[in-house]
């Protein structure tokens, strides 16, 4: 096997899957964590405060192309490899295995990650292209001029349809996280018994944390709690 | 529990040969024992059929006490039918009730094509095999078995995985109709013992690469597999196969490109 084969065989589509999806998870702990600013009960000060940061620093701004590059190589690995497994039976069962095999998430890793990319056109849209390309209003906080995201995002989860769209969202994350997390250990070989069911474990903590929090944030915006 | 007699509707796959169509056809089978296998009621049925000048049904077996493998139908969208850690020729009648309905398929994946009916071809398993799992032995005498010491829990786990028999009811199960439980139990069984070592950079590399030239999907580690396992090899065993595969992707020497 040439070294280039490592990562076309189903083994090593695999591994891009799980190194991508790994790398996307450490992601959704930053994201996750500087969004909690919006919590800080401050009218949005602290929120608008990392936002800065995050808007000026060059280090921020590489690792952004980095996380596109991982954004596009798991989605399209991804749907490449659900077409090719899907052909690989051209002649399906009259009676379906379903549940009594399998979780249903594992089996529907596809459809929820396609519901997360839908998200995610609408979330760009919303609220990333105006902060790097089209302009957001400013606000003066001690003294230094920067975008409000604050009141943007309050703008945008004023609307019911916005708020719904978001916590499907953050549900279909929820399921492909859970199975996604331990999956990806078991992939990168990590098989021994009691460090599988820990990360199992801390998997469906992650995946349910992550989500809620992540969910809370229009809501919470949406019935003006912040 | 009480022996008792069944009538049942047996909704069956019929194919010539590999290249016809094949559909279901309905067979109505009478005064079943509770104490016969699955398979005892093929052969009252295609008794009948053989009598009646009929073509029977053609099925794989061989051994009939679960350790050979060849069984191989996928009874009411389950390999092997209801029961788990059995194979087909273990599952006996008083897993039915009188008057049920039994949907009873072949193995379905691209990479086991059906011969005729409930028969499918699953040489592509000899041919992973002949790619890596093997060990080479010195000639002469044979050497005593305890020559070379083993740890037990190796031992045991490399059993485990050892007793794989083959029949492909993973596949049959997997959404992705992937061989990897397969070939994750031959890989490991052998990578856990001293007498595996010196193929061991090489073996996980060229049994995948075979596994992917045969038409076998990849794992999405939904656990299907180990769910339907007749010999309940665990799915860690998968995760093991995938850190041999990088083990010997690592190791891998120039010459070998």
């Amino acid at each position: 096997m040439k070294w280039t084969e490592i990562f076309t065989s189903s083994i090593g589509k695999k591994l891009v899957m799980a190194l991508s999806g790994l790398f996307l998870i450490s992601f959704l702990v930053i994201h996750v964590g500087l969004n909690a600013c919006i919590w800080a009960n401050d009218k949005g000060e602290m929120f608008n405060k990392a936002a800065h940061f995050m808007d000026t620093s060059v280090v921020v701004r590489i690792l952004e192309v980095v996380l596109f590059a991982g954004f596009f190589v798991h989605i399209i690995q991804g749907i490449v490899l659900e077409i090719q497994n899907r052909s690989k039976r051209k002649i399906g069962y009259q009676i379906k295995l379903g549940n009594r095999g399998s979780k249903w998430n594992s089996r529907f890793m596809g459809l929820l990650g396609t519901i997360i990319f839908m998200f995610l056109i609408i979330h760009w849209k919303q609220l990333w292209i105006p902060s790097r390309f089209t302009g957001v209003a400013p606000v003066v906080i001690d003294g230094k001029e920067m975008q409000d995201m604050f009141s943007l995002m309050k703008v945008t989860f004023s609307e019911l349809w916005v708020v719904i769209v978001y916590v499907v969202a953050c549900y279909s994350l929820c399921w492909h996280l859970i199975h996604g997390f331990q999956s990806a250990f078991r992939t990168i070989g990590v098989y021994n018994n009691r460090y599988l069911i820990m990360i199992n474990k801390a998997g469906i903590w992650f995946s349910v944390i992550v989500s809620l929090a992540f969910a809370m944030m229009p809501v919470s915006m949406y019935l003006n709690w912040v | 529990m009480e022996h008792y007699t069944m009538n049942l509707t047996l909704k069956v796959w019929k194919q010539k040969n590999t290249a016809s169509k094949g559909r279901f056809e309905t067979f109505e089978v009478k005064d079943i024992s509770s104490e016969m296998s699955f398979l005892e009621m093929f052969d009252v049925l295609n008794e009948r059929l053989i009598n009646e000048g009929k073509d029977p049904i053609a099925f794989d077996h061989d051994c009939r006490e679960g350790i050979c493998g060849m069984c191989s139908m996928y009874i009411n969208g389950r390999p092997h039918g209801p029961w788990h850690g059995t194979t087909t020729c273990q599952l006996h009648m008083r897993a039915f009730k009188d008057g049920d309905t039994i949907v009873v398929e072949p193995w379905r994946a691209n990479a086991f094509p059906v011969i005729k009916d409930l028969m499918v071809d699953r040489s592509a398993f000899d041919r992973i095999i002949q790619a890596g799992g093997y060990i080479s032995v010195n000639t002469g005498n044979a050497v005593d078995g305890n020559t070379i010491p083993v740890e037990r829990d190796q031992a045991e786990r490399s059993f485990a995985a050892a007793a794989c028999i083959g029949c492909g009811a993973c596949v049959a199960a997997c959404k992705n109709s992937s061989a990897m439980l397969f070939t994750a139990a031959k890989v490991s069984h052998l990578a856990l013992l001293p007498q595996g070592d010196p193929e061991r950079k090489t073996r996980a590399l060229n049994m995948i690469a075979q596994m992917d030239k045969e038409g076998f999907g990849s794992c999405t580690n939904t656990g299907a597999c180990e769910a339907v396992c007749p010999k309940e090899i665990s799915i860690a065993y998968i995760a093991q196969l995938n850190s041999e595969f990088i083990r010997g992707a690592v190791l891998q020497h120039e010459e070998n490109e």
